[in-house]
This record gives structure tokens, sequence and C-alpha cells, in this order.
């Protein structure tokens, strides 16, 4: 990557304790943690969409409410234009709130039922001092332009429109403080298949008109190859491979990035290359494996995987944590024979 | 605010409610044994008055008839004589419901009052220990019965601390803060360990969703995050909550006016049934279903005030 970052993350973890019971706690019970994600490196230049994708519950969205400041990491730390996130106050911290903006997965818990969009675009507006007076309805009506919803949506209430245009009133709200990041986690999962690429192509359409920087956390690859210019594939919390979204796409270093493409039944799997699909069950975020997270579920794995943790290193065209990457494409990797795994 | 056509719709589903409590009444007088005459009218009554009694409630016609009269009567206002007041029914009652009104309404302030400072304090430190004690606390409350927490007021707050009357009705408005202090508070425990439970769960629900996150996220100010975004919302469930407490609150009242000597309609019903006085009866029922209807209308017009999505006639 050529540009320099716009958002950057280094060693970001997150770990979140989980709830006990009043009787746990009293029984002296020991408290779980659970280990949302860990130590993740990421950089995004300015106008690139940067894929997101892997298993649900691998930490994708905990991701996304990191970097718009909604989950305190607990490790690392999140950089925007170089400065650290945790050390901006006061007017740089609402700077950073106006100029990283997060849309949800669900078009109909991430907009409250008891405003009218028209009151929800204007509270946008009015709270970062974007417009005030008839500034403030003028640019509501832009932004529905922009987001092609009709001009009588400002007096309606959500549960008038359906997914698809709540999603565009989801993309609206965010547009309005004019941002420089959007962070769309499962922009379009919560929608119907015919609507999806409406939504996906006028989000490609505003990133290119506003020139935006965009994070696209999703678990369609599909949808991921379409839009995005590089992919970072997580596992348990972890960046597995990174790189360009053709060679992640054509050529994935990974064991896991090929178990998840093969997974994918709408993606063509190359020929000739004998790709185990993705067996066993996603291990707890409660008990991440030591040394490579993958190497329970792993075809490939050696006694070494289960002792050190591989690093995320140039292979191929990006970068992948395998320490056999480079045996696995030459095809001299042995397979592990399909064992039940002790439990 | 909710249409004019939901209004009236919601107006006339009325109708058909009590149309249904006044058949119920109506029969209810006609399978006690013998004439429902003699149920209406004194033990001692003379022939003559038993006579007039026939007359009004047209006893010699067909039942249908009968109804006919018996649902023009009530809404004449015309709802018998009371045997044990010798006066007529409306005029005992309306007497005696501002009242039982008063009361109702201290306990459901007094409620709201604690209940909802407790549930937002409890919500926004959900499973911390502040949390757990207040719902222990409330749990306790709502497992003991109304008269029982009444009778504890009784003899603390007013035998032994003597900070407030045992019993009786004051003269005026201000008066009766003071004289109803002690049957209000002990409606009010009750009705807020629900409340609050009520509340405090669906204020961590909207907490948690992601329009508030969203509204966090925003940098708006948490004041205006909660009351905008957070509070209106809540609100909905313990709106509902509130008006369905009414229904109970008004039988509550049979025994918390008893224990407290209040003069309101809930003792009044209870002095009625004990009597075996059916006008009077009668008239309470139909006074209880009234106020009842009218509270769940005007709960559902707040609610659908608070609840654009409730508007659609
Ligand atoms: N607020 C939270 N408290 C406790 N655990 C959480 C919280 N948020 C997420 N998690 C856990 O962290 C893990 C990652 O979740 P998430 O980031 O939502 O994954 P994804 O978006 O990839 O499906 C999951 O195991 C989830 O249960
Ligand atoms: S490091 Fe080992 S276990 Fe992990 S992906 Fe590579 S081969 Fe598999
Ligand atoms: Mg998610």
């Amino acid at each position: 990557m050529s540009a320099e970052p716009i958002l950057s993350v280094s060693g970001l973890s997150v770990r979140f304790s989980k709830p006990r019971p009043l009787a746990h706690q009293l029984l002296g019970h020991p408290r779980q943690e659970v280990r949302a994600l860990n130590g993740i490196d990421l950089a995004v230049a300015r106008g690139e969409t940067l894929g997101i994708v892997g298993e649900s519950g691998c930490g994708k969205s905990t991701l996304a409410r990191c970097l718009a400041g909604l989950v305190t990491p607990t490790e690392g730390e999140i950089r925007f234009r170089g400065e650290r996130l945790a050390d901006l106050r006061g007017k740089d911290r609402r700077a950073y709130n106006r100029r990283v903006q997060l849309i949800f997965q669900d078009p109909y818990s991430s907009l409250n039922p008891r405003m009218t969009v028209g009151d929800m675009l204007s509270e946008a507006l009015t709270v970062h001092r974007m417009r005030s007076g008839s500034g403030v309805d003028e640019r509501i009506g832009e932004l529905f332009e922009l987001v092609r919803l009709p001009q009588d949506a400002r007096d309606k209430y959500p549960h008038e429109f359906s997914g698809g245009q709540r999603q565009r009133i989801a993309i609206a709200r965010a547009l309005a403080v004019e941002p420089e990041c959007l962070i769309a986690d499962e922009l379009v999962s919560a929608l119907d298949v015919s609507v999806q690429a409406q939504v996906v192509n006028l989000m490609l359409d505003l990133q290119d008109r506003l020139g935006l920087t965009v994070l696209f956390v999703a678990h369609d690859l599909r949808l991921v190859r379409h839009v995005s210019h590089r992919v970072a594939v997580i596992y348990l919390g972890s960046v597995v491979e990174i790189g360009p979204s053709e060679t992640v796409f054509s050529a994935p270093r990974h064991p896991y990035s090929q178990a998840l493409l093969a997974a994918a039944p709408t993606l063509e799997v190359k020929e000739g290359r004998k790709t185990p699909a993705l067996s066993g069950e996603l291990p707890s975020p409660l008990a991440i494996p030591p040394g490579c997270p993958f190497h329970i579920r792993c075809p490939y794995a050696a006694e070494r995987c289960r002792r050190e943790k591989p690093a995320l290193l140039p292979h191929g065209g990006g970068l992948a944590a395998c320490h056999f990457a480079e045996e696995i494409a030459a095809g001299t990797q042995p397979v592990r024979k399909a064992e039940p795994q002790p439990a | 605010m909710p249409s004019a056509a939901y209004l009236l719709s919601r107006l006339l589903q009325i109708v058909p409610t009590f149309l249904l409590v006044m058949v119920f009444i109506f029969l209810f007088v006609r399978l006690l044994p013998g004439d429902p005459a003699i149920a209406m009218a004194e033990a001692k009554a003379s022939d003559q008055q038993l006579a007039e009694i026939r007359e009004r409630m047209g006893l010699n016609e067909p039942l249908a008839v009968q109804f006919g009269y018996f649902v023009k009567n009530t809404v004449t206002g015309d709802l018998g004589r009371s045997i044990l007041m010798k006066r007529p029914v409306a005029e005992v009652i309306l007497e005696r419901l501002p009242v039982t009104v008063y009361l109702s309404l201290y306990a459901v302030a007094l409620s709201v009052l604690v209940a909802a400072p407790l549930a937002l304090f409890a919500a926004t430190r959900a499973n911390g220990p502040a949390d757990i004690a207040i719902r222990g606390l409330f749990q306790v409350g709502l497992s003991m019965p109304v008269f029982y927490i009444g009778l504890v007021l009784l003899t603390v707050l007013g035998a032994k601390l003597r900070l407030f009357p045992v019993g009786g009705y004051g003269r005026s408005f201000i008066d009766n803060l003071y004289h109803l202090a002690l049957p209000a508070l002990s409606i009010a425990l009750y009705t807020s360990a629900i409340l609050m439970r009520n509340l405090r769960a669906s204020l961590v629900e909207v907490l948690d969703s992601e329009f508030v996150q969203f509204a966090r996220a925003k940098g708006l100010p948490r004041r205006i995050v909660l009351t905008r975004h957070v509070l209106r919302n809540a609100l909905v469930s313990a709106v509902t909550l509130l008006g369905l407490s009414i229904g109970n609150l008004m039988s509550g009242t049979l025994v918390t006016e008893t224990v407290f000597a209040v003069p309101g309609v809930g003792r009044l019903m209870l002095e009625a049934i004990f009597a075996r006085d059916y006008p009077l009866i009668q008239g309470l029922t139909l006074t209880f279903a009234v106020i009842v209807s009218l509270t769940f209308l005007a709960t559902d017009i707040v609610q659908s005030w608070l609840d654009p999505r409730l508007r659609q006639a």
C-alpha cells in the first residue's frame, strides 16, 4: 500500500468479562473472559475499501465498534491520520466522531422508532453544528436525493419503510455529517437479496463521488470481492490473511481463507486444488487455543502449530499468518488425516 | 398526535365492553334465588314497594324488554336505591368516588416517583451491586400482600412514630396528601415494585439498542440521549403496565380503604357485599367497569402518542 493510511489499528485486543450470575460470584467462580479481538493490525488508505470477512462470532462487529469509538480496546491503539484515538479529547474527539461513521447491520434496531426521519437527520446535523436554521432543511433535501429517497420521507417514521429504504436512511444519517470514513457492518445482510445490490451500488457510487474510505464488514464473500480493493480475513479475533482482493480470492494463502472460499458455494474454487471444506466447530472465544488459533480445524496442522502463534508475513501478493504458507502453496505440506478431535 | 380516526375508533370499541358488563350485571341479579325485585329491595319491603320496583325494572315484560329498561335506567343515571344507605345509589357513589380516585392517582404518582428514578439508576448500572441490591429489595416488596404492607405502615409510621394519621379522610386537596399518605404508600409500594422491574428491563434493552449506541457514538450529550432516545422508548411498556395495574389497584382499594378507614368506593363495595345491598353492588360494579375501561382508553391514547407504530386505526 503506497498511500498514507487514514485509519490504522495496531495490536488491538478486546476482552469482555462475561457477566456472571450472582450465585457464581458468591461461590467464587472465576470471571470468564471473552477474547473478542486478539492483536489486530490493519491500515486503510484514503479512498480505499477494505473488506473484512470471517465467520460469525470472529469479532468483526467488535472491531467495527472499536473504530466507531463505542468499545474501548483492552490493548492496542487506533490511529486516525496518525493521531491516537485514545488521546483525542473535547473538540478533537467530536471531530473524530463526525469523521468516522458506523452503519449497523440491522436496519430495524439502528433507527429510533419514535423519531421521524427528518428529526434523525436534523439531530445529526445540529449536534455537529453542520448546518443551522434553513440550512438544515436544505441539507436534508440533498441527503434524500443522494440516497435516492423520496422527499416526503422527512415526516415519516422508520416503520413506514422497507428494509432497503431503512438502510438508505441509515446511510443518509451517516453521510449527514460529511464523514471521511464509513464503517459498514454487514450493511446488507439483513436485506432481501433483490435489494442488496441496490444498496451496495448506492454505497459504491457515494464512495466514488464523496471520496470516502470504507471498511466493508461482511460474511458474504461474493459481495466483499465485488466491492473491496483489499480484504482482511479474520479468525477468532486475529487477522490471518490480508491482501489485494483479487489475490486473496483467486489464490488464498491461509488454510482458513481457503476453507472459507471452499465453503462459499457461489465462488469458483480453482480446479485441481484439493481444499478440504471447513470442518469442526469454531472454538469458543472464551478458550482460544494456544499456538495458531486455527490449528484445531486446520488440515495441515503440525506440531509447531500447536506451540507457536504464526506472525502475519508476506506470502504471495499479501500477508498471511501461517507457518507453512509456502509449503501449502507448493503442495508439499502433508494433509493430516481427518481424526475426531479431542474435546 | 394520534389521528381523530384512531381516537374515534378506540372510543367506539368501548361501547361493546360496556354492553357486555351490563349483560353480566343484568343476568347476575336474575340468577339469584327468588324474584329480582326481592333482591333489590329491603328485607322488610312492603308489597307496594315491591310492586314499584317491579314496575321500574319492567319485571312483568319479556327478558329483552327488561334489558332495555335496565340500559335506559343505567344510562339516565337511575341505579336504584341503596338498601344500606337508604338513598339513591348514584348519589352515594358520586359522593364516595372522588376519594378513591384521589387515592388511586396519589398511589400511581407515588409509584412512578419511586420506580422511575430507581429503575433508571439500576438500569444504567445493570448487573452491578447497586442494581442487584435494588432488585432484591423490590423482590421482597413484591412477595408481600398489600394489606400486610398496609398493616406494617400503619403500625410503624402511624401508631409508633405518629408521622401520619392512621386513617380517615381530610378536607382539602393538600390536607389529603397528608391524610392519605399511608394508604397511598401501601398501594404504591406494591405497584412500584412491578413498575420498577418492568421499567428497568425495558431501559436495559433500549440502552443496549443500536440507535442508542449510535446516538452516543455521534457525541450527543448524555442527557439528550437519555430523554430523547432512551426514555421515550422504554416508557411505552411501562405505560401499558401502569394502565393495566389500575384494574388491580381498584380491587386493592377494597382492602386498603378498609384497613385505613378511608371512605371511598372500595370500602363501600365491601360494606355493600356484607350487607347484600344488590343495587349498590350493581352500581359499584358498573362504576369500576367504567373506570377501568376509561383507564385502558387513556393508556392506549398515551401509548399511541408515544409510539407512532400504533397510530394506525
Ligand atoms: N458486549 C459484549 N459482551 C460480551 N461479549 C461480547 C460482547 N460483544 C461481543 N461479544 C462476544 O465477542 C465475540 C465476537 O463478537 P462479534 O464482534 O459480534 O462477532 P461478529 O460480528 O464477527 O459476528 C462473540 O463471541 C461475542 O459473543
Ligand atoms: S500455522 Fe499451522 S495450523 Fe495454522 S494455519 Fe498454518 S498450517 Fe494450519
Ligand atoms: Mg457482527
